[in-house]
């Protein structure tokens, strides 16, 4: 497990490190056609999507655990609260939870 | 910089120790990219797919690359090979709103700040987890998620093309996780959403077009 960690960094460290140099670098890049633009710019929402569901439904063995934190995350984001309240309120719901309920 | 803090306690609650958490900060320095590793880390998916999946949410670093490098004058080579390495989006965000030219030196001022606050708070964050008592993090299992939500949800609110990405590859991720590997169901969910919509898109455009 330790070994296969430092391999994902390092991994991740090339792939994220060329895309960023690239184009300083070989100052003569072309343009991209608008439609790689437009689709590049949309992976972001997707990759969220995907990694949101379903895996958020096996954060316990408890189905609802997943689902309750879920809910509550996404009403405390929609309300427009700061990406670290919407994080506290669904850890604490979900705490005060697993001390009383499940 | 509370950003940060969070990597290192979702980090910590992934089961991943503090040297590497300090070391993925400081090498790879990718706020989507390391929130995603830890949530492929933490259903036990491989490093190729991990690895993939990044180059995947990085290829828009292309875009802003090139958008700074019109705007990057008087850097050599060197500089560009070297500075080149902090552009995130926040050191992206902040350079390439400021409307004149700028220099080499401005940049290096702008990614020493994004990269020492990152660096050092990721670890702070992994510090401050360990101290966190059992009940609490317990209820920390679902906090990367509510951290995916919490990104998506605002983008969602703005742009029902975001949200229809988000969910269509949800929906796509459910199908696929079914019969391939959890990262690999992950990284063709996000591309067969994005390919999707794309290509839904296309002729409704055309037809404006022609009229």
């Amino acid at each position: 497990m330790n070994d296969n960690v430092w391999l994902i960094i390092l991994g991740m460290t090339l792939v994220t490190y060329i895309p960023r140099m690239a184009p300083m670098v070989l100052v003569e890049a072309e343009r991209l056609p608008d439609a790689v633009t437009r689709m590049l710019k949309n992976i972001p929402y997707a990759a969220l999507g995907a990694l949101i569901f379903p895996g958020i439904l096996s954060v316990d063995q408890n189905i609802w655990f997943g689902v309750i934190g879920g809910i509550i995350a996404a009403m405390v984001a929609f309300s427009g609260a700061h990406l670290v309240v919407v994080v506290l309120a669904s850890v604490g719901v979900l705490t005060v939870l697993n001390l009383g309920v499940f | 910089m509370p950003i940060a803090l969070t990597f290192g306690l979702l980090a910590k609650n992934t089961g991943i120790n503090l040297s590497h958490t300090l070391g993925m900060s400081l090498f790879v320095f990718a706020g989507a990219s390391q929130f995603m590793a830890l949530g492929m880390i933490a259903v036990g998916t491989g490093a190729m797919e991990i690895v993939i999946s990044t180059f995947i949410v990085n290829i828009r670093h292309l875009l802003m690359s090139m958008s700074l490098n019109e705007k990057v004058t008087k850097a050599s080579k060197w500089e560009r090979l070297f500075c080149s390495f902090g552009i995130t989006d926040e050191v992206f965000a902040v350079a390439s709103t400021k409307e004149e030219k700028i220099g080499p030196f401005y940049l290096y001022g702008v990614i020493c700040m994004a990269y020492s606050s990152w660096v050092i708070n990721s670890g702070a964050g992994h510090l401050v987890g360990t101290a966190l008592p059992a009940s609490i993090q317990e209820g920390m299992s679902i906090a990367l998620y509510a951290m995916f939500i919490g990104l998506l949800v605002p983008n969602a609110k703005k742009s029902k093309k975001a949200l229809f990405l988000a969910l269509t590859a949800g929906g796509l991720n459910f199908v696929f996780s079914r019969f391939l590997p959890t990262g690999w169901a992950i990284v063709a969910a996000a591309l067969g959403s994005v390919l999707l919509i794309e290509c839904l898109k296309f002729p409704v455009r055309e037809m404006k077009d022609e009229r």
